[in-house]
Formats: C-alpha cells, sequence, structure tokens
C-alpha cells in the first residue's frame, strides 16, 4: 500500500493549494482525507467545493484506497 | 379566365419561391444533414426549436453563432450590457465599431446577417426573478451564459421548476464547466447554496483566455443541438471541466440530493419571492435604502421597529415616534441575538444604518426584503420637518 495519495484540484482551489495536485498521507476514509487536506490548507475550511471519489460526488464520509480517484472541484461564476 | 391564369401563375410563383427556399436551405445545411443519424428529421428539429439564451458576453457568443449557423428557428438573446473594449479579446459577435452600444442589438444584426433563417429575439434586459418565468415560457431549452451566481441560481430554480432543459457553463481563467440539467438533477444537487460573495471571482476580476469561454460555448451549443435532434449522448446528471492548459476532460456524475431538491422554490408564487441578489451576498444597497418620507409613511402604518444606532449621546432625540437607541458597536457584536420583522436602522446621516441594515440582513436570513435603512438619516429628518 502506497504511503501518499494524490488529490486534483479545480478552478481558485489552485489558488489555496498552489497547485493543480498536492499528495497527502493515505488515509482510510474522505474525513480522514478533509482533515489531513485542512491542515495542510487551512483556507479550504471556508471554501465552497464537492470531493468526488473516482468521478463520483461524495457527501458523507466514504472509504478510499490506493487505486481511488480524488477531487475538489469549486464552483465557477465567469461567462 | 384571366384571373384563373394570374391566380394559376402568383401560386406557381409561391411554390416556386418556397422550393428554391427549401433547396438553399438544404444547401445551407448540408454538410451536417448528410451525417449519419442526423438527417433531414434533426435538421427540421432545430428549424422548429426555440432556444433562450441569456448572458451574451464570452460563453453567450460562441452558443449564439453555433446555435445560429446550426439553424435554430428561433433564439432569444436576454442581457442588459454594452460592448466594452475588454470583452473583444473573446466575444467575437462583436467589433470595435460596437463599443458602447447595447450587445443584444449588436448580436441581433450580426447573426441575421449570418443566417436570416433564423429568428433572433433580443431582450435588453437584466434576466431577474421577476421576469424570468414569463420570458422562459416562449422556449424549449435554456442556455445559462450568465457571469455572476445570483443569475445562475435564479435560472437554475427557473428551469427545475417549470422543467426546461438548462445548459450550463462557467469559466474560470483556463478551465470551464459545462453541464445539462435536465429534469432529474439541478446545480442545487451539486452546489445547494452560493459561495460567499467574493469568494469565486468573475472574468474581470480573476481573467480568462480568450479562446477558452469560446470552447466552453461550443460544448454548450453542442448539448443543446443533441437535445432538441435527440442525437448522441448529452451530459444531463454529469458535470464537465475542461483544462486549456493541459487539455484534460474531467466528468463526474452529479446524483439528486435531498437538499438540493429541498432548497428549489416550489411554486411560482415562492419563486417570485426569492431574493437571489442578497442569496448570493450581493446587497443592493438601492433596495434597503428609504427616504424620508418613505420612512414616515412605514412608521405611520405601524407594523415596523425603528432601531437608532447612534451613540447614546447624540442629539437630536426624535418626537413623535417609537423608537429603541442600539449604538452600532453594540450592535454588530450582538447582531445574532436581534430578532426583528420588518425594521428601519436610522442614525445622524444614513451611513452607520446602512452597515446596520447590511449586517442584519445577512445575519437574519429569515428578516430579508423586510431590512431598510433612512437615507441621510436624521439630518434628512430635519431637512423634511419630519419627527424633530
Amino acid at each position: 500500500m502506497s504511503n501518499t495519495i494524490t488529490i486534483l484540484f479545480f478552478g481558485q482551489l489552485q489558488d489555496i493549494t498552489g497547485s493543480n495536485r498536492a499528495q497527502v498521507s493515505m488515509a482510510s476514509n474522505t474525513d480522514l482525507l478533509r482533515e489531513q487536506l485542512i491542515a495542510q490548507f487551512p483556507l479550504l475550511e471556508e471554501t465552497t467545493y464537492v470531493m468526488t471519489v473516482d468521478r463520483k460526488i461524495v457527501r458523507q464520509n466514504t472509504p478510499v484506497d490506493e487505486r481511488s480517484e480524488i477531487a475538489l472541484l469549486p464552483p465557477f461564476s465567469g461567462g | 379566365m384571366n384571373v384563373r391564369r394570374s391566380h394559376y401563375f402568383h401560386h406557381s410563383r409561391v411554390v416556386k419561391s418556397q422550393l428554391m427556399q427549401a433547396n438553399r436551405s438544404y444547401e445551407r445545411y448540408h454538410r451536417q444533414i448528410i451525417l449519419k443519424g442526423f438527417g433531414i428529421g434533426a435538421q427540421q428539429k432545430l428549424t422548429g426549436a426555440r432556444v433562450l439564451v441569456v448572458g451574451a458576453g464570452g460563453l453567450g457568443c460562441p452558443v449564439l453563432m453555433a446555435l445560429t449557423g446550426a439553424g435554430v428557428g428561433t433564439i432569444g438573446i436576454a442581457d442588459d450590457s454594452r460592448v466594452e473594449l475588454s470583452n473583444l479579446h473573446r466575444q467575437f459577435l462583436y467589433t470595435t465599431h460596437d463599443i458602447g452600444k447595447p450587445k443584444t442589438g449588436c448580436a441581433k444584426a450580426a447573426l441575421e446577417a449570418m443566417n436570416p433563417d433564423v429568428s433572433i429575439v433580443a431582450y435588453h434586459t437584466h434576466l431577474t426573478n421577476s421576469v424570468a418565468l414569463e420570458i422562459i415560457r416562449d422556449y424549449d431549452i435554456v442556455i445559462d451564459g450568465t457571469d455572476n451566481f445570483q443569475t445562475r441560481y435564479m435560472l437554475n430554480d427557473a428551469c427545475a421548476l417549470t422543467g426546461k432543459p438548462l445548459v450550463y457553463g462557467a469559466v474560470s481563467r483556463f478551465e470551464g464547466q459545462v453541464a445539462v440539467f435536465n429534469g432529474h438533477v439541478n446545480y442545487r444537487d451539486l452546489f445547494p447554496h452560493p459561495p460567499k460573495s467574493g469568494e469565486v471571482s468573475n472574468c474581470s476580476e480573476a481573467g480568462v483566455l480568450g479562446v477558452l469561454p469560446n470552447l466552453i460555448g461550443n460544448f454548450m451549443a453542442n448539448e443543446c443541438i443533441k437535445l432538441i435532434t435527440g442525437t448522441g449522448e448529452t451530459l444531463s446528471g454529469k458535470m464537465l471541466t475542461y483544462s486549456a492548459l493541459d487539455n484534460n476532460v474531467f466528468i463526474i456524475d452529479i446524483t439528486p440530493t435531498a437538499e438540493g431538491f429541498t432548497l428549489l422554490p416550489k411554486s411560482a408564487t415562492d419563486f417570485l419571492r426569492m431574493d437571489y441578489p442578497s442569496l448570493c451576498g450581493v446587497l443592493n444597497d438601492e433596495s434597503i435604502e428609504i427616504d424620508a418620507k418613505e420612512f414616515s409613511r412605514l412608521v405611520s402604518s405601524g407594523d415596523i421597529s425603528v432601531i437608532d444606532v447612534r451613540e447614546e449621546e447624540e442629539m437630536p432625540s426624535l418626537k413623535n415616534l417609537s423608537y429603541r437607541r442600539i449604538p452600532l458597536s453594540f450592535l454588530l457584536k450582538n447582531i445574532d441575538g436581534l430578532k426583528e420583522g420588518a425594521v428601519v436602522f436610522i442614525c445622524q446621516s444614513g451611513k452607520r444604518s446602512l452597515q446596520a441594515a447590511r449586517t442584519y440582513r445577512d445575519a437574519d436570513i429569515a428578516n430579508h426584503g423586510q431590512t431598510y435603512s433612512l437615507k441621510d438619516g436624521v439630518n434628512g429628518l430635519i431637512t423634511q420637518g419630519l419627527f424633530v
């Protein structure tokens, strides 16, 4: 089992994370991933986004493994 | 005999001109009519279709151009803005000569020149919930090419309420989102509540690569054409994100949520009562501020409390008026404890009361639409000789 997992960031979340992806320590579920993300990027806590696991939106704690693809997507307003 | 002959000739001229028109149309759309799985049938569906494009900017321009080219029979354009120089790097319907002119008029002229078969209806107006249902009623599909959350949430709710398919698109710098909300999911299943005001920048603040909205607008037009003709598979129930930097396409599934459903207005009356600007943290001071005469009328009607936010020692005190004094500094600290029905804040000049009204309107969601600030404050009352 790999000891890190990649998280993808879209849109202006990249202003908070500084990049379109970040590595965090492998965790068994999305609640633990969220905690780590907020510890690393505190501004995420006050920001609107949806988290997806394997391109499905997760609203509740969801198990993840090293093959899971995790992404954070914010709303866009521009037109 | 002569009459019959001339009638015959007239009739044959009409038929001939209809045939010529049909031939021209056939020729114009030939390259898509010959597509397998498209054909004359799909073209006829496009001719019969009515599409409303809201926003004639970075997304609206490519959508309008593509739908006009494709031969959508009737296209409505709703926008209240004028062409600016900073639009021209991406909004290719407009020229340098159009700067300062209303976009709807310029767009209509350009699109009619592109394809005279298409009937273009221009609404030079800021589409709000007070008129949206009336306008949307005349269309089969609505396109969201707007640049702000208040209109996006308003359009989403209007389409969910009326059952109209909504093709959504939005851009941010190098990335764009496209989705189709067609009955079983809506934008609130993705983002139930609008982000806080200032949290998400628009193009004028964050910037946008010129080609990006043109790419995304064409994705939107493609979804619209597929919805009309029944060709292929749409993004219904999905959201696509495209990045111009690395050409990555990321498609996620959107599933219905209880919250997304609960937050929708359930009737036209509910919809009309929604206050989208304040829902999105856009406070319209014009709707908060009242003048001395309106203040006098509201107070005499009875059902409103008056809160004076000046400091305790500030003069003059007001006569023939029932009011409470809560200095602004105290009020701001204790705003969460305040529970008012209709309320008007006053101060000496109208500045502190405006801040109080804005803050209270933000803090007490139940109170939306009933919070006021007295413009020009006590100074204005003195000028009018009211309550002094």
